[in-house]
């Protein structure tokens, strides 16, 4: 019985495996060859796990990328590494750099100067709807670019709000492209600085008030070096973000700005200038890898030693006038920058030349008369929800997969814990490429046998999966890694089977992080725009994309159409978004 | 040096404190004692100026504080689990208060070694607080609160997490030391062997209010209440109606009881303490009983507490030496003592 039982139970952990072909007497000698075993079997599953991924960042990010850089260095088969030098000293894109770097820092600055304040208050004060609005500040990070683009131009541009109603003009200033920025990543500040400090324990500042520190002191001493490394986790997801901006620069710039990811994207789509593209794609690769090392250096460094405490006992009512003060100027500071431009949003979609009505959102409904829409925009609706869907499924089978290798078998050290850093960076990476090079990419490498994908509806979900990966491996990771190891010893001494105890004990656990984090790869491949403007079909042309068609021609029904198909597009994201608010209690992800 | 005058705190409709008076007088230490959730540490944080008052006033040297932030109030606050700033070495943490009185480095320095040799952690000033042990956290702690010279010291649950060992046995130090730097202290604990051996005074809190306070010896002699009498480990608290006459014996459901002569006639609640109850052979005494269960209570006391099932009334706990420690299942006789019978108040 006792045997039966065993074999049964099927490969057990570790050590009995290994010890079993040399018998008892083997058995008791072995035990270290036997934990070396379990490590190799732990290490094999590892492997094992991060294959699919890693064939699947190869084939269609590696490759594009490698593809367009080798296009451009390498015309007629000779490799011309002066390019490199050529386009570096050439004035204007030294200018374009310039300006790059130039705006991500300060939409950087603007955005941590203001969120910080909503950080704290997020994290600390107890007040009616907080959960809302909290949902609420995480709209603008789920929406698609161009959108956002659009909104601000609605606001800002010519002929927008401010011009129509008062006469302000912001006419090509940086101050649109900021604004969108600030909009765009306020989320990211509130809720990886504001989750982390709502787990801090207050009481490190009341020690040190007892200790004759002011509350100044106290904050400047305390609890400012036990935020630093979140905050500066933040300040680079935010750089990385503006610095590799495009739907928003694209339909923001003015005549003079351009930054990196724009002038990939004119370079390579409207002047077929395909080697200074290829050199600036390596230069934001660069810029962006070297970013990307020092916030996995940062995360390292996050302090472990930190006492955290559940949220739920940090927040209470604010008390006194200042307190007070600080959380309604962040409220009204809200509902000037969220709302704000949504609703202008609307309204532009909504303000016909005849009065105010439907007419934008009938005309969606039907082919235009000229050539660049052969089928009705609305169609675009449809066309986005297919592509997404499959993206979003493609997201959850990769980054599953990734996230299961990076927490399976934790503890091991050394070479294998360098491994799995390099792949968890890898995983981030597509975050920061230049989506256009990996759009163009698409088209260039995937178009002969033996991947010959160019003609596949396919095209369009592989990229946009491509950047949904990033978020689901960051949403799952936090969830899995809080499964006690214990939880599933338990269920192991009870008699569950290692894939017993993972059903039983893992997945109703992670079960909501799946949700989410499908939601969030939704929410990112319905909005995706630098990829896809190259690989989507001209008759099937998703959201954002038709978007962009719209607003690039000219006359006030195409405006008002771009509108009101920018306003569909954010009632989708914000009803998924709320719709995962509602299944979203844990609040210790990164995004 | 502290009074506290009608101190009430409320949180949305639970109230926290209720119109609580309290002296602390210069150089005494006072253990505050009671369950989890009865207002100990809102005491405490009201003192320090963490909390604010709904109503009442708290004076230290007889000044009213209540407009007086909390980093100029001259009182130290332990906290339950230390909080040591992470970020900080031994010496860091230990001279954070000194820096915020703007001392400088070389008298820093100086208080710094001094202190730790207090705690008895000399030379440790550079390690890293993550890598002490309970203990070692906990003599940091105390030398961080000491290092300002606070007027008065405030403990909140000094040696909550600490193993039993070391936790006598820092008891007994800290007395030793508060003695002998003739610190004021008011301390807060839910174990009553911790304030019973590190305090002058204790004062017993129930759901807000104080319950009972005085000297330890006369708490735990004369329970003012069948909360404190359980709250200090006394199982044994019967109604009971005392018989008229000279000699004291009152009517139990254990049968006759006899209680200190002078205790009024009439209903009553009534504590026998487990001490009180005395074990004999059968057909000694008038009450027969199976043992049922025997606990060690451990320390040096080497005492029991044997569960008596009496063959009428609730179950009875009663002390007894290691030695003579009686059989689960063996059937005893219980004799009762008078003076370890205390009247708690009207019956329940």
């Amino acid at each position: 019985m006792d045997v039966a039982d065993r074999e049964i139970a099927g490969p057990g952990p570790g050590a009995e495996d290994a010890a079993g072909p040399y018998g008892a007497e083997g058995a008791r000698s072995s035990d270290p060859a036997g934990l070396r075993g379990a490590g190799r079997r732990r290490a094999a599953l590892r492997l094992s796990l991060m294959a699919p991924p890693a064939v699947f960042f190869a084939l269609f990010f590696g490759w594009p990328v490698a593809a367009i850089v080798a296009r451009g260095l390498r015309p007629g088969g000779r490799w011309q590494p002066a390019r490199i030098g050529e386009v570096l000293s050439d004035p204007y894109v030294l200018h374009v750099l310039w300006f790059t770097v130039w705006q991500a820092a300060a939409s950087t600055a603007l955005t941590l100067l203001l969120g910080l304040p909503g950080a704290y208050v997020f994290a600390r004060f107890d007040f009616p709807g907080r959960e809302l609005l909290r949902a609420v500040v995480t709209v603008p990070f789920v929406l698609p670019t161009v959108v956002v683009g659009s909104a601000f131009l609605g606001l800002l541009g010519p002929g927008g709000v401010l011009d129509e109603w008062w006469g302000l003009r912001t006419g090509g200033g940086v101050w649109p492209i900021l604004l969108a920025h600030l909009f765009l990543n306020y989320a990211v500040v509130v809720r990886t600085v504001g989750g982390f400090w709502s787990q801090l324990d207050p009481r490190q500042e009341e020690a040190a008030r007892t200790l004759g520190a002011s509350r100044a002191a106290a904050w400047r001493r305390v609890t400012l070096p036990a935020l630093a490394p979140s905050v500066g986790a933040a300040a680079l997801m935010v750089f990385l973000f503006t610095f590799t901006s495009f739907g928003v620069v694209q339909v923001l710039r003015g005549p003079r700005q351009s930054t990196l990811e724009v002038e990939i994207y004119r370079r390579t789509a409207a002047l077929l200038d395909l080697p200074t593209a290829a050199v600036l794609t390596l230069l934001q690769f660069a810029a962006v890898t070297a970013l990307l090392a020092v916030h996995a250096w940062t995360l390292r460094r996050r302090s472990g030693t930190l006492g955290l405490v559940p949220p739920e006992q940090t927040a209470r009512r604010p008390r006194g006038r200042g307190e007070w003060a600080l959380l309604w100027g962040v409220l009204a500071f809200l509902a000037l920058l969220v709302l704000v431009p949504l609703a202008v949003l609307v309204e532009r979609s909504l303000d016909t030349p005849h009065g105010y009505g439907l007419a934008f959102y009938r005309a969606l409904g039907s082919a235009s008369a000229d050539a660049s829409f052969a089928v009705a925009p609305l169609d675009a609706v449809g066309n986005s929800f297919a592509y997404a869907g499959v993206a979003t499924l493609l997201a959850l089978l990769i980054g599953g997969l990734a996230a299961a290798a990076l927490t399976a078998g934790r503890g091991a050290g050394g070479v294998s814990g360098t491994l799995v850093r390099g792949f968890d960076a890898l995983l981030m990476l597509p975050l920061g490429t230049s989506a256009v090079t990996v759009g163009f990419g698409f088209l260039i490498a995937l178009d002969e046998p033996p991947l010959d994908l160019r003609s596949s509806w396919l095209l369009v979900p592989l990229a946009q999966a491509l950047v949904g990966v990033p978020f689901v491996v960051r949403t799952l990771l936090p969830a899995l890694r809080a499964v006690d190891v214990r939880l599933r010893e338990a269920a192991a001494v009870l008699g569950a089977s290692p894939w017993r105890a993972w059903r039983s004990v893992d997945l109703p656990l992670v079960r909501r992080a799946v949700l989410v984090s499908a939601g969030f790869a939704f929410a990112v491949s319905l909005g995706e725009f630098g990829a896809t403007v190259f690989i989507a079909r001209p008759d099937a042309p998703t959201l954002p994309v038709a978007v962009a068609r719209l607003l690039g021609r000219a006359g006030p029904a195409n405006y008002g159409q771009a509108m009101a198909m920018s306003t569909i597009l954010m009632l989708v994201c914000v009803a998924a978004l709320l719709a995962l608010e509602r299944i979203r209690t844990d609040r210790s992800g990164e995004f | 040096m502290l009074r506290l005058d009608g101190v009430t705190v409320r949180f949305g409709a639970r109230t926290a404190l209720d119109s609580v008076d309290l002296d602390v007088a210069d150089h005494e230490t006072v253990c505050v004692l009671g369950p989890s959730g009865s207002g100990k540490s809102t005491l405490l944080r009201v003192v320090a100026g963490l909390q604010q008052p709904c109503a009442g006033r708290v004076l230290l040297s007889g000044r009213d504080v209540g407009g007086v932030p909390a980093h100029r109030r001259g009182v130290g606050l332990m906290f339950q689990d230390q909080q040591l700033f992470p970020q900080r070495d031994v010496a860091g943490n230990v001279a954070f208060g000194l820096r915020m009185r703007g001392a400088g480095r070389r008298e820093r320095d100086e208080r710094v070694a001094e202190l730790l040799e207090l705690v008895g952690l000399p030379g440790a000033e550079r390690r890293a607080v993550a890598a002490l042990s309970g203990g070692e956290q906990q003599r940091v702690a105390l030398a961080r609160s000491l290092a300002p010279e606070p007027r008065l010291l405030m403990l909140d649950e000094p040696f909550g997490q600490l193993d039993r060992g070391l936790r006598e046995r820092l008891v007994v130090e800290l007395r030793g030391l508060f003695r002998r730097l003739r610190t004021t202290v008011l301390a807060v604990t839910h174990d009553q062997g911790e304030a019973f051996a590190l305090a002058d005074r204790v004062v017993v809190m129930r759901a807000g209010r104080i319950e009972q306070q005085g000297a330890p010896l006369a708490v735990w002699r004369r329970p003012a209440s069948e909360f404190v009498a359980r709250f200090l480990g006394f199982g044994n608290v019967v109604d009971a109606t005392v018989r008229a006459g000279a000699r004291g014996v009152a009517d139990t459901p254990w049968g006759a009881l006899p209680v200190p002569a002078g205790t009024a006639p009439g209903e009553g609640r009534f504590l026998v303490r487990d001490t009180g109850v005395r074990l004999t052979a059968p057909g000694v005494g008038l009450l027969r009983c199976t043992v049922e269960a025997v606990t060690f209570r451990g320390g040096g006391t080497a005492a029991v507490t044997a569960v008596l099932r009496p063959e009428r009334g609730p179950l009875l706990e009663a002390s007894c030496p290691l030695r003579e420690a009686p059989e689960p299942g063996t059937e005893v006789d219980a004799v009762f003592d008078a003076d370890e019978v205390v009247w708690l108040g009207p019956p329940g």
